[in-house]
């Protein structure tokens, strides 16, 4: 290394190290934002507010009625008629009702069978999903154990056994918790280097720059690697508060982790940069860095919505978002280990957009004033 | 006193459009935005990728495995031959769930004893996992209903019979796209005000406002009519495209939904404005922004609801206006609720506006370096 590059170097670390808003970015938003997403974001629900209507009281109908009793998902309310348990239902005060019609029990024994009926609140329509596979769940567990006592067959002909691999517990937590990770270093790496150029050009302090011997390489590489550093220690940061905070697994070997986050962070920053570069003001990066990062890393990372399921267009859309090649890599890493088979083409592109965007970043910076 | 006001509204709108950059990054990113997202918001899985390993080979699993590749939410990947085949599908993410029939399943079936379908899942994100199982669980129950039909066993003696209010098919694009009209009207006036101050301050425009006879809430009105006007068009934009590019059903009155879009962007722009005038510089307003903004959508409520977070954070969210507004949105576009339900989730919106607004406002004079 030549002394130039050394000499910007040392002024780059110092200008770092002096601004507190930068360590602020690096180390105090990752984990106030990991620490408030970590415990706030979930979805697994438990206590759902759940009526239940029984017309005509029957013991069959009260041995149905307490499986949902029984139950840690569903914290449920007596109503006793249908106009009450709807006019809940319509107040959003539960978010679902369970009826039990008056000949429920005289229904039982016939040859068509009782119907149970259930209502839910369809506006939110996961939820909404989710509780139906609750309800018919207890309605099994409830048929079985019933048919049992009966000595009759049980009447379903093909019984699904369902086994979830990687997060048998279906702890959302797992999968939300890296994403999360790879939103929060999105903004770190985007937020770090965004301002940076464009504060510069508007300050002149880049012209001051412009006019010593130092090349616009030295400067790019003088810009990047304290922000590289700073960023590597919010990851580890990150990282250490998913796995024990949290308790997340992590079955993946953590160098690769690292040199998986070394490459993610270079995108993030390239990106960052580039953003700053083209739009030498800060008004404008500051805007481009809010509108291009946390929203499409957000939205189209598949770290919450699964991106097979997107229209093909949309899909093209999210290979425009490095957040997606990272989300893949860490809930790999952490929930399955070293698939080589996920990490590699997910790693490849990491670096394809790594070197688009510091390349771009280079040829945009001249050494020459407009 | 409104000709004072409208010369700074132009010179707000000057300094907000005359630049081209800035202009661009108001206007076109949040449209693109609501189309990409639109389609990309929506936990609905099309075209479940899965593999089947059929240890039977006998006439009930094929016509099993036949109701499966018959039903358009779940694509045929892989036919198994091996255990062994089925870890790396799984682990590679190409296959999200495996059949596997067990080896005396039409023998069992035939013999009327309960023949078993092991569904192995990647359980990576364990939400569209559990999705996953329940279209399998679906595609099985009409499976059986079929046979017992066709025959003539026994129905097990209750059935569940499920309706949905409000969505009926469940689609969960009906639940998001009336979300995004918060999220995205949120975003641009945010962006659009919260840099508003910060960057007359860094540029020391600031102070020749502040001695012109301009009082500080007409300085208030002045900055935050931009922001509002953006977000007014932003969001109505929103609610047409959610409405006829969508086909989100709206039914409730548009007169409430206006109400609380108001309410919502004056409480933004509030918020906005009271991180940039106690910001001092713009990379310093720039992460105020962000610093709420980002925990204001993933706690609003628009993707995980409210009811699973603990109680210590559903505390916090009380304070997010975001919370209310979806509400609001989402009860007048799906439930068509009328003001008398929506008064609950309008006076807390009015209520941080009022507090925002007044403590930017004083902020302008009383913060100064």
């Amino acid at each position: 290394m030549n002394r130039r590059l050394r000499g910007l170097l040392h002024k780059e670390f110092l200008q770092v190290l002096r601004d507190p808003s930068s360590i602020a970015i690096a180390f105090l938003m990752p984990a106030f934002l990991l620490l408030l997403f970590g415990y706030g974001v979930s979805m697994d629900a438990s206590n759902v507010p759940l009526g239940l209507v029984v017309e005509q009281p029957s013991a069959e109908a009260e041995s149905f009625v307490g499986v949902f009793q029984q139950s840690r998902y569903f914290a449920p309310r007596r109503f006793p008629d249908r106009a009450s348990a709807q006019q809940a239902l319509g107040a959003g005060q539960v978010d679902g009702v369970v009826v039990l019609s008056g000949d429920f029990a005289a229904r039982l024994q016939g040859a068509g069978g009782a119907p149970i009926q259930l209502i839910v609140n369809g506006v939110n329509a996961n939820s909404a999903r989710l509780l139906q596979g609750y309800v018919e769940g207890a309605w099994r567990n409830w048929l079985e154990r019933e048919l049992d006592a009966r000595a009759r067959p049980l009447g379903q002909p093909v019984m699904l056994q369902s086994r979830i691999w990687y997060n048998p517990g279906l702890r959302s937590r797992n999968y939300l918790v890296p994403g999360l990770v790879a939103i929060n270093m999105t903004l770190v790496g985007a937020l770090l280097t965004a301002l940076v150029m464009a504060r510069e050009w508007e300050r002149g302090t880049l012209e001051a720059m412009l006019v010593t011997p130092v090349s616009m390489r030295e400067v790019l590489i003088g810009k990047v690697l304290p922000y590289f550093v700073l960023g590597m220690g919010g990851m580890a940061l990150s990282v250490a508060m998913a796995l024990w905070l949290f308790e997340v697994p992590l079955r993946g070997s953590f160098w690769v982790l690292t040199a998986c986050s070394a490459l993610f962070l270079l995108v993030a920053l390239g990106m960052g940069l580039l953003i700053s570069v083209t739009a030498r003001n800060q008004f404008v990066a500051g805007m481009v860095a809010i509108i291009a990062t946390f929203l499409p890393a957000f939205l189209l990372s598949g770290m919450l919505f699964d991106i097979n399921s997107m229209p093909t267009v949309v899909q093209w859309v999210t290979h425009l978002v490095a957040a997606r090649y990272f989300v893949a890599i860490l809930q790999t890493l952490f929930l399955a280990g070293d698939v080589w088979g996920v990490i590699l083409p997910n790693a490849l592109a990491l670096l394809l957009m790594a070197l688009l965007f510091l390349g771009l970043a280079r040829r945009r910076m001249h050494k020459r004033l407009e | 006193m409104w000709q004072r006001i409208r010369a700074l509204v132009v010179k707000e709108f000057l300094s907000l459009f005359k630049d081209k950059k800035s202009r661009f990054v108001t206007i076109v990113p949040p449209l693109i935005q609501l189309l990409v997202f639109g389609y990309a918001a929506s936990f609905d899985l099309n075209q479940v990728p899965y593999a089947i390993y059929d240890r039977d080979q006998g006439q009930a699993g094929r016509a099993l495995a036949a109701a499966f590749s018959g039903s358009p939410n779940f694509d045929l990947r892989h036919i198994v031959q091996h255990q062994d085949e089925i870890a790396p599908l799984v682990d590679n993410g190409e296959v999200l769930l495996v059949l596997q029939l067990e080896p005396r399943f039409s023998e069992k079936l035939a013999a009327g004893q309960p023949a078993e379908v092991q569904v192995l899942v990647d359980g990576r994100n364990s939400n569209t996992a559990q999705i996953a199982v329940n279209y399998a669980a679906t595609v099985i129950r009409e499976f059986n209903e079929r046979w017992i039909a066709e025959h003539g066993l026994a129905p097990p003696p209750a059935h569940l019979v499920s309706r949905a209010w409000f969505n009926p098919n469940l689609e969960s694009r009906w639940f998001f796209i009336p979300g995004l009209v918060g999220l995205l009207t949120l975003v641009v006036t945010m962006v659009v005000t919260s840099l508003s101050v910060a960057r007359e301050r860094e540029q020391g425009t600031f102070d020749q406002l502040l001695v012109t006879p301009l009082r500080p809430f007409e300085i208030l009105i002045g900055k935050a009519t931009p922001g509002f006007v953006v977000g007014m068009i932003e969001g109505s934009v929103v609610i047409l495209l959610a409405q006829y590019w969508f086909g989100v059903p709206l039914v409730g009155g548009l007169g409430v939904l206006y109400l609380g879009l108001v309410l919502f962007l004056l409480a933004a722009i509030g918020i906005g404005l009271a991180i940039s005038s106690l910001a001092v510089t713009l990379q310093q307003a720039l992460l105020g922004g962000f610093l709420f903004m980002v925990p204001a959508v993933i706690l609003s409520g628009f993707a995980t609801p409210i009811a699973n977070m603990p109680r210590a954070v559903q505390l916090l969210t009380l304070v997010d206006p975001l919370r209310y507004f979806l509400v609001v949105v989402r009860g007048v576009f799906l439930e068509g609720a009328p003001l008398s339900i929506l008064v609950h989730e309008l006076w807390p919106l009015a209520l941080i506006a009022g507090f925002t607004l007044s403590a930017a406002a004083w902020l302008f004079r009383h913060r100064m370096y």
